[in-house]
């Protein structure tokens, strides 16, 4: 289990203590990505591993060096699930099952599949609608949640994405997604649970949406064309 | 006729601090090539003011001055993108230095529980090889 935590100490011990009662048989990383306040010091309990980078670096690298982790620790299956205790532990399996049943490389734990009562609107919602098709064509399955930071990776996709995650703006999400399909990794989604925030609200200001869809779009055309490295199809051979 | 001395002047002061720069290694050579170009460019032109009148004849634009501004801006836009690819490439490595540092800070911190508990097997035996390494870098 990865925890890419950013100043999270107010929300990380619980959802740790949550998450170690769910799923008493996971080892669980916390990275805690240069944060200013304890988020380290207080995640750093029990079983629990921790990365402490000294920069922050965004999701993006936080997630890359928990990646780089699982690869060098050889662990088979990595869960990302955010620090903030959105995403319900009780979830965790299914997402994990799902990787089993289904021979994905990458499960995405979606918040728009049927259950939960999570919702979007406005301008937001068509930019994660025009991500979600885009990608489902991509990777040849439906995809609702395209943008969701609650996904398990096996063997294959821990080691594609210890060398390739992006450090770019939504490159945590929709470029690494676009990263697997390209590198022939199967891409499944699970209906998930989302529960509300500790802490903080979402901005629904227009122009902030605005910017996020023309972000998203630019770095999903981007993602696109770039062209692949080197290596990064055999690898996951 | 002052006013070509001046530009002359101008860049021979240019290449000097270039230079000066490359030698007390406060500038890279990567760096500085291109200034270097554009100041031996216009020590040309400043040389030999003719040369201008004859190449905006030869693109077709009316005023050599005019000519003479827009190879600026677009030197200058081409410098601006080549700093930025720099500035990325800079920021991926440290990016990869960080994702690198915090892990060598767990190894460190996990040996250091396995000392201090006792279970100093794994541990003991990685030390003479570091040493060795460390050595042969310093060599």
């Amino acid at each position: 289990m990865i925890l890419p935590a950013w100043n999270e100490e107010e929300a990380l011990p619980g959802v740790l203590d949550e998450l170690h009662a769910a799923i008493p048989d996971a080892d669980f990383l916390v990275v805690s990505d240069g944060s200013t306040d304890s988020t380290a010091r207080v995640a750093r309990r029990g079983s629990t591993m921790v990365l402490d980078l000294p920069v922050n670096l965004g999701v993006g690298g936080a997630m890359r060096a928990g990646f780089r982790f699982a690869a060098r620790e050889g662990y088979d299956i990595a869960v990302q699930v955010d620090a903030d205790g959105q995403h319900d532990p009780a979830d965790v399996q299914r997402l994990v099952g799902a990787v089993e049943s289904e021979e994905a490389d990458v499960v995405i734990g979606a918040r728009f599949a049927g259950r939960g009562s999570y919702e979007v609107h406005g301008p937001r919602r068509w930019t994660m609608a025009v991500l979600s098709f885009a990608l489902s064509r991509i990777a040849g399955t439906r995809l609702t949640d395209t943008t969701s930071g609650f996904r398990a990776s096996n063997r294959r996709a821990i080691e594609l994405f210890a060398a390739e995650y992006p450090a770019e703006y939504l490159g945590d999400t929709v470029e690494s997604l676009v990263i697997a399909c390209r590198a022939g990794l199967r891409v499944r989604q699970v209906g998930v649970e989302m529960r509300q925030r500790a802490g903080g609200t979402p901005s629904h200001s227009p122009l902030k949406a605005a910017v996020f869809l023309g972000r998203a779009l630019l770095a999903l055309l981007i993602a696109l064309s770039r062209p692949m490295r080197k290596g990064a199809k055999e690898m996951t051979r | 006729m002052s006013g070509y001395a001046f530009a002359i002047a101008s860049c021979i002061g240019l290449i000097g601090f270039l230079v000066v720069l490359l030698r007390t290694r406060r500038l890279r050579e990567k760096y500085a090539i291109i200034w270097m170009v554009v100041g031996v460019g216009l020590l040309v032109l400043g040389a030999f003011p003719g040369t201008m009148g004859t190449l905006a004849r030869a693109v077709g634009v009316q005023t050599p001055s005019n000519l003479l501004f827009a190879i600026a801006l677009i030197v200058l836009l081409l410098v601006c993108i080549q700093l930025s690819v720099e500035i990325t490439s800079l920021e991926e490595e440290s990016r990869t230095l960080v994702e690198e540092v915090a892990l060598l800070r767990f190894d460190v911190e996990r040996m250091a529980r396995g000392l201090e508990s006792g279970r100093a097997g794994s541990a003991a035996s990685a030390a003479p090889e570091d040493r060795g390494t460390a050595q042969q870098q310093e060599a």
